[in-house]
């Protein structure tokens, strides 16, 4: 097992007291940004990142990563103690965690949930170490036609799996690809659309638009909601942990079923909270209690925590593999290996062990520390939420400006935070998806050169995308996942008539 | 459109959740028509030594465009969104209490820099909208940028905007 081999070496990079301390710095953070609102792993990586410029690119993406798995966690605290979800993925946790609170078994719902993280997390990194090298492997026989055709196929799923309007995907999309557009061309070197502003001719970073978007836009939104936080207090002492244990292998069925879907969502880009309400909803309907989900059934905890940690996990598996995130989050991540000088790619595997086996090895320590810390600490991270929003707000806004700063030294960029702050608002409220815009705007430039270097192979023959059986085989799935609402449309029509 | 005589003026609508689908449709199709007007001044085409650089942006352009329209046309014949709310009075206000501050809040960035000003909004917003005493919210808004700029100046070595008039000017960083 040459995986394996790799894997303890990866450990052995890890377990230094600096990696380590860096680790448990990463958690903690990570778990207040997931309970405050307006942070979250996306722009809470986003806002720190400029802060690990000058570390050693591993510690760097040790520290990133475990803020990522600390936010994960954190997630669950606030929706099952207060019934607001800190993230997204959270969301279906409250459906059945608050209840359990409401009853006094508070305890027992976030030790179920963050069980179940670590559980689905566990496993998507197991995924991870024996899976990634081989694709990896296998993409490095790709060229630029193979590359567009993933590119495609990651687009088209989006549109073809998210829930709302396909057009609205489209419309956040090329959106995303337009921004990225913005600034010098790499090929040619031409100044595109940005009419005669010097100051539009670095482009719109993607950071800048991940803070706005998520950071700002969230404040603004939870103002509206009129935030009361009234929450169940919780304590959890061995007793509850341990009972709660003792329940849990009773539920293997639809933790493995949570497992699988989220793997399956964030691999390809679904990501974590399609998979959380998917998982739900599949679990609600195979169990035999599905009728009760909803007044505080464990399983209902169980599930959507395991799908949103295996999928959050397992986006950071195309990321490494291909250079093609699968969350936000994960595209942040790839954005700070360009920082540190690395290409990301499949050839990451091979010429960077020490940092993918180093990264991997700190998924496994890191989501172990997540639980401890997050088990022993629940008080004390609740209480953050207790401070009023009247001092929350304008720290987070002060939070979102520094960051937005750092990326580049730039004030422009803090104006363009705050314009993304307001379209993150109003696309949320009306149902434009904010992930594609993000992933377009990070992948719009790679993307758009391994479109154009296709091209020059084929000298603007469309057909090279279908030449041989790789990349016709992407691209054909690539367009039927395009058309899946028409197609899925149609079959149930043929079906039915 | 709100019946109910007992609502209060916090409950009216500001904006219909269509009409701001419109605004938002037709918005998209401006800027997709800009990546377009501004892809073919560039050359949206086949060039002596390849695609140029309008070639991509075009089609993004176009395809912005086209999305606007059918959004347009999906929100202007649905009928649920048209008694739909986006945002009511009250609620908007509330929006309007962190997003007006947050704008004086960057444009004191430009002039004082982002530590002075930080420290400023903090404390004001605090006392004028927590209704803090103005002894503890000058403690926190002075507290967190003093952090700040440890952090920053001190142990990062990440230097952040000072502001054109730079009032930190004697601290020597």
């Amino acid at each position: 097992m040459v995986e394996l081999g790799a894997l303890f070496h990866g450990f052995a990079v890890v377990l230094t007291p600096f990696n380590l301390l860096l680790m448990m710095i990463g958690i903690v953070l990570g778990v207040i940004i997931g309970v405050l609102p307006g942070l979250g792993g996306a722009n809470g990586v986003a806002i720190l990142l400029p802060l690990t410029f000058t570390m050693p690119p591993t510690s760097a993406i040790i520290m990133l990563s475990c803020i990522y798995w600390g936010a994960l966690f954190g997630g669950a605290i606030t929706s099952i103690l207060f019934n607001i979800p800190g993230e997204p993925w959270s969301v279906a946790t409250t459906f059945d965690g608050y209840p359990m609170a409401q009853q006094g078994r508070a305890g027992e719902a976030l030790t179920a949930a963050f069980t179940s993280s670590f559980v689905g997390a566990l496993v998507a990194v197991v995924m991870i170490t024996f899976l990634a090298p081989l694709v990896a492997q296998f993409a490095l026989q790709f060229g630029p036609p193979e590359f567009f055709s993933v590119y495609l196929l990651t687009f088209c799923s989006f549109i073809g799996m998210g829930k709302g309007s396909p057009f609205k995907t489209l419309a956040a999309m090329m959106l995303g690809f337009a921004l990225a557009a913005v600034g010098m061309d790499t090929v040619t070197g031409q100044l595109r659309l940005i009419f005669g502003f010097t100051d539009l001719m670095r482009g719109f970073d993607f950071l800048i638009a991940v803070i706005g978007l998520f950071g700002i836009g969230e404040i603004l939104l939870s103002m509206e909601e009129g935030l009361s936080f009234t929450g169940k207090t919780a304590k959890i002492d061995t007793k509850v942990v341990l009972e709660t244990w003792k329940k849990l292998p009773r539920y293997w069925l639809t933790s493995l079923r949570s497992c699988l879907i989220g793997c399956w969502m964030g691999i390809t880009p679904g990501g974590a909270t399609p998979a959380s309400f998917m998982s739900y909803g599949v679990a609600k309907r195979m169990s035999r209690n599905g009728d009760k989900f909803g007044t505080g059934q464990i399983e209902g905890v169980i599930a959507p925590e395991t799908a949103a940690h295996a999928a959050g996990t397992s986006a950071l598996l195309p990321m490494l593999a291909l250079g093609i995130p699968g969350s936000p989050t994960a595209a942040v991540l790839l954005g700070g290996l360009l920082i540190w000088g690395l290409q990301p790619g499949p050839l990451l595997f091979v010429e960077q062990k020490d940092f993918v086996w180093g990264l991997i090895a700190s998924m496994y320590l890191g989501n172990l520390a997540g639980l401890i810390i997050v088990l022993t600490c629940v008080p004390l991270f609740a209480a953050i939420l207790r401070i009023p929003f009247s001092i929350i707000a304008p720290v987070i806004i002060v939070i979102c400006a520094i960051g937005a700063y750092t990326v580049h030294s730039a004030m422009l960029d803090i104006w363009f935070m705050l314009l993304f702050g307001v379209i993150g608002y109003v696309f949320k409220k009306l149902d434009y998806p904010l992930a594609p815009l993000v992933l377009a705007l990070v992948l719009g430039d790679r993307a758009e050169d391994s479109f154009r270097q296709s091209m020059l192979m084929s000298q603007g023959e469309m057909g090279v995308f279908f030449s041989n059986w790789l990349v016709g085989g992407i691209t054909a799935l690539s367009l039927v996942m395009l058309f899946w609402p028409l197609l899925s449309k149609l079959l149930a029509r043929l079906r039915g008539g | 459109m709100d019946q109910d005589k007992e609502s209060s003026a916090d409950e009216r609508a500001v904006i219909s959740m269509r009409a701001m689908e419109l605004v938002v449709a037709v918005l998209l199709f401006a800027v997709g028509a800009i990546v377009v007007f501004d892809s073919h001044r560039l050359g949206s085409k086949w060039g002596s030594d390849g695609p140029q650089s309008g070639y991509f942006p075009f089609y993004i352009g176009l395809l912005i465009c086209l999305s606007g329209i059918v959004n347009f046309t999906q929100a202007w014949f649905a009928k649920a969104a048209a008694t739909e709310v986006f945002v009511s009075r009250g609620p908007f206000k509330l929006v309007l209490t962190v997003l007006i501050p947050a704008i004086v809040y960057v444009l004191g960035v430009k002039y004082v820099g982002i530590y002075v000003a930080s420290a400023i909004y903090i404390t004001v917003f605090m006392a004028w909208l927590g209704k803090y005493s103005w002894l503890k919210s000058v403690a926190v808004g002075l507290g967190t940028n003093v952090s700040f700029f440890l952090m920053f100046e001190v142990w990062f070595k990440v230097p952040l905007f000072k502001g054109d008039l730079d009032p930190l000017r004697f601290l020597g960083y």
